[in-house]
This record gives C-alpha cells, structure tokens and sequence, in this order.
C-alpha cells in the first residue's frame, strides 16, 4: 500500500523532469485529424525534429467533429492552444476572412507555390492570399466491381450517366448473395449525404441559393434529383442506408456488398490495398456520374495546415507547415510508406512522379477530377457562393444537417420527398433569415 | 455535553451550516458565476462565427427557439426516451438486483460483468451497437435472425428511436444495478428471517419488504438517471444523427444542430436556460414523488 | 463426480444444490448476455481490419496487428495517468466535500435541507454545451486551460451534487441509534463520523466513489474541449480512433479494450467493498 502511493509520484517527476527538458526548444502544438495521412504524418515526427533541431512537436489527434468543435471555440476566443490546426476546405476562407488565421504569402521560394493544383489553391485563398497550406485534397468517383459488371455483361461507359447507373443498379442488385446495386451516403449530415446529395442535385442542374440568398430546395432540379435519389437507394441500395456514412459505405464495399459506389476519392488506397479489401483485385473506377449537365458533379475537399493568429510560435510553426506540404514530404512518405500513402490532390509533381503513377492507378483520374472541380462555378445557374458540395457561410453546418434529415426522412419512407424538400425550405429559410441575409 | 433533543435542534442548524457550507459555496459559485454568463448571453447577438455582430437581442434568441417546428417532436421524443429507459433500467435492475444478492459460484465476477457496460464510453457504444451488433449485414443481430431462420432487422431505419433506447438502457442498466444492490446490502436480514419463519414466500418477501426498502435507492436511481438522460446526446450523433426526419432528435440534439453547428452563443445559451427549465419541470413532477421518499 | 455427489445427497440438499445450479446458470447467463457486446469489442481488437467487418465469427486467427497500431501512433501511459489523476483525483475532493455536507444533511436536517438538496442536483441539469463558452473564457483568462487541476475541478463541481445525494441516502438507511449511542459515549462530531459512520456505510460510499469515477473517467465533453495535449486523459486518446476516414473498428476495439481495462479491475475490486454489508463490528 505504501508503495504503490509513493508510485504516481515518481512517475510525476520524472514526467516533470522530461518536460523540463524539452523546454529547452520551441514547442509547438499540431492539431490535425485522425485520418491515415495525418497518422502518417505523427510517424514522419523524428524525421522533422532532426531537420529542425530546434522544434519538438506535441499531437492532438482528434476525430473530424471533435476537433472542428475544439479548435472553433479556440481560435475564436484567442485561446492560442495551437500552433498549427488542421482545417478543411470549408473553414478557410471563413476563417480567414476574420482574421483569425496567419497569412501565408511569404513563403520560401523553395517550397514552390506554383506546383499547388490551382483549384485546390483558390479554394484555401483570400483574395489571392493563401491563408492555409493544402495538405491533401479528394475528388469523388464511382467505384465498381468488374467481375459482377463482367458477369452481367455490361460495359461501363467513359463518362456514366446517372440514367445508366440506375439501369446497372437494378440488373446487379441481387446479383450475388448481399450485394446491393449501389451503395451511396445515407447518414443525415452537411459532411455526409449532403455532400454527395448536393453533387447530384449540381449536376441535375439545382443550385442552394439564388444570388440573393433565396434558397431554392422546392425548385424542379432539386425535386428531380431527390426523387432519383430515394427511388435509387431505396430499391437498389443496401439494408439500413439511411445510416450509413462514408466509413459504413467503405465496409460494405471492401465487404463485396455493392456493385457500385460513389464517394470519396481517398477511398480507393483503402479498397486496393488487399489486406483491407476483398474486392481489389475486381476494383474498377470511372469518374462520378453526370445528369444535365457535368458542372458540379463531383466535389472537392481539401484538408489543409493553418497557422491562427493567436499563436505564439508562428514561425516555427511555418517552418512545420511548409515541410508537411511539400514536395519532399511527399517524397519521404513515398520512400517510406510506399507511394500509394502519399497525400494525393495537392501538387503536380505528384502526378508528374511516375512511381505514385505506376503505384497508384487510379491517379489520374484523381487528378482530372480534381482539376475540373470548379468550386467558384459549380453550378448550371450562377450562385453567390464557393464551394461544390459546401456552401462557404458559417450557416451550412446547421443548414446542411437538417436538410440532411429531411432527405433521410424521405429515403426511409416516413414522408414523400416533397413533403421533404418543403420543410427543408421552410427550415432554411428561418435559419438565413435569423443571419440577416433575406427578409 | 447536555445534547439533549430540545437543544440539539439550534445546535444542529448551526454545525448543519456550518458542515454543508463548502459544498453548498462551490455548487453556489459553480450555478452562479456560467449560469449568469449563459443567462446574460442568452440575451445578446452572440456568434462566435460572427466577430462583428453583438448588442441587445432582447427575447429573440428565445423567440427562435420557440417558434421553431422541431421543437414539440423533439420534446416528444426527449420525454420518450427518458421515459422508457428508466422504466427499463429501473424494472431491469431490480430484477437484477435480487438475482446478484443470491450466493452462486463467481458471483463477484458475474456482478463486474453485468456492471461492466457502465464504464464504457458513450460514443465508444454507440459505435459498437451500430456496427457490430445492429448491423444489417454483418451485425451480430443479424446474424442470430438470419440462423434463427428469421429476416435480419434494419435497426436504424425502421425503429430509429427504439434502437437509442436498447443502447442507451443498456448502458445504464449497470448503473441502477450497482445503487441497488449496494442498498440490498443495508436489509435487515432478521427482519427478512422473520418473514419467511411467518410462512412469507420469496415473492411476498420481495413486494412486501425488499421493494420497500428499496424505495429511496429507486428514487435515487430515477433522479440520477433522469438529469443524464435528458442530454442524450453522443449516441444520437453516431448512429443517426437524429434522423430519419426527426425520429430520434431530442433537444439536446436540436440545440445541438440549431447552435452549436454554428456557434451561436446566443441560441446556444437561450437553449440551455430552457434545457434548464424544462428539467426542473420534469423534476418537480418527479420530486413531488421522491420527497414524500425522502421525508421518512 | 458432481452428479454422484447429488445423487448420494439427501432430498432436502439435494433440492438446495439443484437451485444452487440453476441460481449460477441463470446469473452467468444474464452477466454474459449484458457483457457480449463488451466481449465482442474485445474480441475484434484481436482481429484484422478485414475480419472486423466481416460476418461475425467467433473463430479467427488473433493478432495483435491493431494493438500495436494503436500502441505505435500514441502514448497510451500518458493519457492513461491523466485519466487516473483526474478521476481520482476529483472522486477524493468530492467525497472529501460531500461527507460532512450529507451527513448534516441526514442526521442533523433543517427545514431547508430537502430544498438545498434538490436545488444541488438542479445545478447538474445546466447543459455542458450551453456554458462552453463561458467556462473557456474563464478557463483561459486563469490559466486552467489543459491543466488536471482544472479538469479536476470542473469535475469535482459535475460530480459533487450525486455524490452528496447518494450518501445522503445510504446514510439515512443506518440505524441510528448506533450513532446515538456513540454520541452518547461521548463521541465528538469528527470521531462519530470516521469511526461509526463510515466504516458502517462503507458499502455505500465505495459505490459512490465508483460511480464518481467512473463518471469522470467517460467523461468527454470537458475533458475533449478543455484539455490540448498536457492534460489530455483517454477519452481524447479514444477520440483519436474513433471514426477517422478508413476502417478502425479494430482499432478502436482495442484502444477501448485498452481504455476500460483499468476501470474493469476497480470494479472488480470495489465490488468487494460494496457487498460487504453491515459489520457492526465494535459496536455489536
């Protein structure tokens, strides 16, 4: 008993006397997602320390949710946490137009700013000063097993059409034991079915908002599209899809339960890499569907290092930063982790390296889809917002969940898409009101 | 020295004061100091999204809240879920209760086992019910349905609310266990000796002298559970983000998606001065019935 | 051997041992039955990425392929004695608090005691997520930010209102005439309470110091948005598993199997304590 209270105390000081000794160098905390790359990047950490003798770095690693909640109410009280917060797409520009994040428009000649993919650069500017560098970025793409198309004989287009995958879907639905049609996002949220949904609705020519921020929910393309939808998931979807998120998607069909699926491009490592997959050896990709028109048919999502304002080690913490977004960080990874770990979307080096083409097959369509991802212009009418499946205002988090809802309420059967989409209106409309954007 | 009855009731009132004091100061300052900031935000144009926007906003943060449509399904479905949870985890851990009171062999370990759901993280549950147990395809459910010859149960999509209730009760089920069957340890053995000497069956026994006895744990167990369950909030978020529809939002999910997804400090206060109340009304209906507990 | 033993038992035994049996297989059956989807966890942490998702099965080729992922990306020790700092830590300060508060509260009431009891148990119905903000502000401005001594707070101030309730109640189950009589003796207040009512109630108190506990051990609202990295205990290192872009129900099955484990021993070990029941001991 004596012992064992005497313990925590020894482990105390010693604890104590470890930190004291870090003190001596600049320390800087990184907040970043728990996704693979970043892990991979907490693994590169000893590689970064002997570069930079100087700097130790300090981790929290959190889930998507957690973190955006944390470093929000961080940044936005001048709490200086962090040193680094790892952010999206979505939170950049919004962020930066309030000043809370450092700009970044000196950087170092080396570092190479021209190599960025341009959309992916814009999408994390202001007013053409970047404010966060992209660490990587993801398309979406259709998925689908070869063998089963193989099997039922069909050939799968250049370019799919919506039309086309829905007759694909209903002939393979069933095909084999468990396997559904297609698998798509079901689980209501502005970061899950609203993401894919919003694509769909781009591409049957819909748009959120006019350009003076009327919302346009109840409009024919929005009615078409959600239709399509729920008559597509429904019938041809798999048990329980109204829950189902990327990640349950991703399960089901490194599984073999879909035939098809469309979603993120930064699922295709995880579905060739066979120890994960039971389905690699018959993946077969093709770009994301399109209806009326290409405009908005696949998103774009950056991931992406930031510096706040309220941080007391800035330029250590550029120094960080600018390593974990270069291109030989994406090197060190290649050579270390093997290439298909290396953090897509973000330079063309990348795509120009023919290691990461020949490793990962599937990078060029990446690229191209990544490319052609306009987020200024993604809709068929003009919009007063940035962003293909995002609409770039504080509001969208909360906007895009309840739509979300209302959409699930339609696919489960609990009421008709109409009735969906009108109280979707009805609930943004109250939500754009309270922000003072229309009367 | 002369504690007498008389006196003892003035002495009393002072060492009651005096022992209850740290206690009653920290929770005072505790109430005070965030439930005066929230009340004051709930008053002001609060975002912290907004840097510029600020000022008086009289009763609209409250207006908002009100008025809007979700609100009554997703008072409903609050009331709903604590509802059944406490009906099944008190029911539930009565049972137990007694059956963990009988000696068998490993009964230690047995008891750990059953109690063993409580130390698991919510979102850690939750995550586990959704995806290994109440899975369509691979759940283990599904899995026993489908060996029973039976059609595998979606779960989420057909009794949304029904599910939060199976994880949330199963969570807590351990929790009315352990309050009530430490208050078993307090029975009277004679009293129960006696009984059963008087001809008295185990089911008299148990209506007639362990229910009662175990009246103010109970209570305790419906108190407790009650403040926990009406903020329900990280099992809804992981299984089903409170759809389909509005199946399975409660409120701290609707203020949830209303403030916190966009960090209006303002609703986000107004809401939580209504959460507030709302569970003091849901108290007093269940305080009436507790206090006549405690009185004895 | 069992059965030749029943056999060569008389009736009346004989009938006492058959319900023994069945009183063990139903108590084991119903422990199971709560414990599976615990079990299973645990189970899936021994499995691959692939197996975890793949139909349930309950036999497979155990690897440690997850636990050494897990172990490789964080240090579990550290967070792991941030828990253990916390929780206790917290759970000492509330009893510490709450004992002389609920012994007033059963043995010497006013008036006013049913009123303050109830207004104590309304402070916990203030939604964590509406005062935030405040508390960050305040946090910030003191510097509690990502520090145990501000967690412990924070939860000494969550868990006090339950933990004074709850022994008020296992204390107005004590007969009191043993108190009485000690007070008679000529006991003062302090030895009343160290040497009669707590030995007597232990049962009683080692349920609440559990529940305290555990309540802030899974606790993970405050804990995720106070703390950075210092102070961060398990609840930030599961978050850091749980649902990342990919698979990680393995992973995640460990890192939880790894979370609980310590709490699963305490348990194991306070349950001891809570079933002890009443030993009069010197007072008999």
């Amino acid at each position: 008993m004596r012992r064992a209270r005497h313990l925590p105390v020894t482990v105390l000081a010693a604890a104590i006397a470890l930190a004291s000794h870090a003190q001596a160098q600049t320390e800087i905390t990184v907040a970043t997602v728990n996704n693979n790359d970043m892990v991979i990047m907490q693994s590169l950490t000893d590689a970064f320390e002997k570069a930079h003798p100087d700097i130790t770095l300090d981790w929290v690693v959190l889930e998507e949710n957690v973190l955006r909640q944390r470093m929000t109410t961080d940044i936005a009280t001048g709490g200086g946490q962090f040193d680094v917060m790892t952010i999206g797409a979505y939170e950049a520009p919004i962020w930066a137009e309030r000043e809370w994040l450092e700009p970044l428009d000196d950087l170092p000649d080396e570092y190479a700013v021209d190599d960025l993919l341009t959309s992916v650069r814009d999408g994390l500017s202001l007013e053409g000063t970047p404010y966060a560098l992209p660490f990587y970025a993801e398309s979406s793409m259709m998925y689908y097993r070869k063998d089963l198309f193989e099997e039922a004989g069909i050939e799968m287009s250049e370019q799919p059409t919506w039309n086309e995958v829905r007759d694909w879907a209903e002939q393979l639905h069933g095909a084999q034991e468990g396997v559904a049609g297609i698998c798509l996002r079901g689980k209501p949220g502005w970061g899950e079915n609203m993401a894919f949904v919003t694509t769909l609705v781009n591409t049957y020519g819909g748009r959120w908002f006019d350009e003076q921020w009327n919302p346009e929910l109840t409009s024919e393309p929005w009615m078409e599209a959600i239709e399509f939808y729920v008559d597509l998931l429904g019938n041809y979807g798999p048990p329980g899809a109204s829950s189902n998120g990327f990640n349950e998607n991703l399960a089901l069909f490194a599984r073999g339960n879909c035939a098809m699926w469309v979603d993120a491009t930064s699922a295709a490592g995880t579905l060739y890499d066979g120890s994960e997959s039971s389905v690699a050896d018959s993946l077969g990709f093709a770009p994301a569907p399109v209806a009326k028109t290409p405009k908005g048919s696949h998103w774009l999502w950056t991931w992406a290092l930031a510096i706040p304002a309220s941080s007391e080690h800035k330029d250590a913490a550029k120094q960080f930063i600018t390593w974990a977004t270069s291109q030989e960080y994406i090197e060190l990874v290649g050579e270390t982790q093997g290439w298909t770990n290396v953090p897509p979307g973000t330079r063309e080096s990348t795509y120009a390296n023919e290691q990461y083409t020949q490793a990962a097959p599937f990078a060029d369509f990446v690229l191209s889809a990544i490319q052609n991802a306009d987020p200024t212009d993604s809709t068929l009418e003009p919009n007063p917002y940035t962003g293909v499946q995002i609409v770039n205002i504080p509001e969208f988090q909360a906007i895009g969940t309840q739509v979300g809802q209302s959409i699930a309420a339609a696919l489960t059967g609990d009421t008709t898409v109409e009735q969906a989409l009108t109280s979707a209106q009805r609930a943004t409309e109250r939500t754009m009101q309270r922000a003072g954007y229309n009367d | 020295m002369t504690r007498t009855r008389a006196s003892g009731r003035t002495v009393g009132g002072l060492r009651t004061l005096s022992l209850q004091a740290p206690a009653v100061t920290l929770l005072l300052l505790w109430m005070v100091v965030p439930l005066g900031m929230t009340i004051w935000f709930s008053f002001q144009y609060y975002n912290l999204l907004m840097p510029g926007m600020s000022g008086f906003a009289g009763a609209e943060n409250y207006e908002y809240l009100l008025t809007d449509p979700a609100l009554w399904k997703a008072m409903g479905n609050t009331l709903l879920l604590v509802g059944w949870v406490l009906a099944i985890t008190v029911g539930g851990g009565i049972l137990l209760a007694v059956l963990f009171q009988q000696e068998f062999a490993g009964r230690g370990i047995a008891r750990v086992l059953a109690i063993s759901p409580f130390f698991v993280m919510p979102t850690v549950s939750a995550l586990v019910w959704k995806n290994m147990m109440m899975h369509p395809s691979n759940g283990v459910l599904a899995w026993l349905a489908n060996t029973l010859g039976l059609p595998a149960m979606d779960w989420f999509s057909t009794l949304p609310l029904t599910s939060i209730v199976i994880i949330v009760a199963w969570q807590w089920l351990p929790f009315a266990l352990l309050i009530l069957l430490t208050a078993m340890q307090s029975l009277d053995e004679d009293q129960v000796e006696a009984a059963r000497m008087d001809g008295a069956g185990p089911i008299a026994i148990f209506f007639f002298i362990t229910l009662p006895h175990l009246k103010r744990a109970i209570s305790v167990v419906i108190m407790i559970e009650m403040i926990f369950l009406l903020t329900i909030f990280a099992e809804i978020f992981v299984t089903t983000s409170g759809g389909p529809g509005l199946a399975t939002t409660n409120l701290a999910y609707l203020i949830y998606m209303r403030a916190l997804l966009d960090f209006d400090v303002g609703i986000a206060s107004a809401g939580g001065v209504m959460a507030i109340i709302l569970a003091n009304i849901v108290a007093i209906f269940l305080v009436r019935m507790v206090a006549r507990n405690l009185e004895e | 051997m069992t059965t030749r033993h029943i056999n060569a038992a008389p009736p009346a035994l004989r009938s006492q041992q058959a319900r023994q049996l069945l009183l063990t297989l139903v108590g084991w059956a119903v422990a199971l039955t709560i414990f599976f989807p615990i079990l299973w966890m645990v189970l899936t942490g021994f499995k691959t990425e692939t197996a975890a998702i793949a139909d349930p099965s309950f036999i497979f080729s155990p690897t440690l392929e997850s636990y050494q992922a897990v172990n490789a990306r964080s240090g579990y020790a550290r967070f792991a004695l941030n828990s253990v700092a916390v929780a206790f830590g917290s759970t000492f300060l509330a009893l510490l608090i709450a004992i002389p508060c609920a012994y007033a509260m059963a043995f010497l009431p006013t008036r006013r005691t049913k009123g303050t009891l109830l207004w104590m148990l309304s402070t916990k119905m203030l939604p964590p997520v509406g005062v935030l903000v405040p508390i960050y502000l305040i946090f910030r401005d003191v510097g509690l930010l990502d520090t145990r001594t501000g967690l412990i707070l924070i939860y000494t101030l969550m868990n006090l209102p339950i933990v004074v309730w709850m022994l008020y109640t296992f204390f107005k189950d004590m007969p009191r005439d043993i108190l009485e009589a000690g007070r008679m003796d000529g006991a003062s207040t302090f030895q009343e309470v160290f040497y009669l009512l707590l030995p007597l109630t232990m049962p009683g108190i080692a349920s609440t110091g559990l529940l305290s506990v555990i309540l802030s051990w899974n606790e993970a609202f405050w804990s995720l948005n106070l703390t950075t990295s210092k102070a961060a205990p398990l609840t930030a290192y599961i978050a850091s598993f749980s649902s990342p872009e990919g698979l990680f129900w393995a992973k995640l099955s460990a890192a939880s199997t790894m979370a609980i484990a310590p709490i699963l021993v305490l348990g194991w070990m306070t349950q001891k304590q809570m079933v002890r029941g009443l030993t009069f001991g010197a007072v008999k």
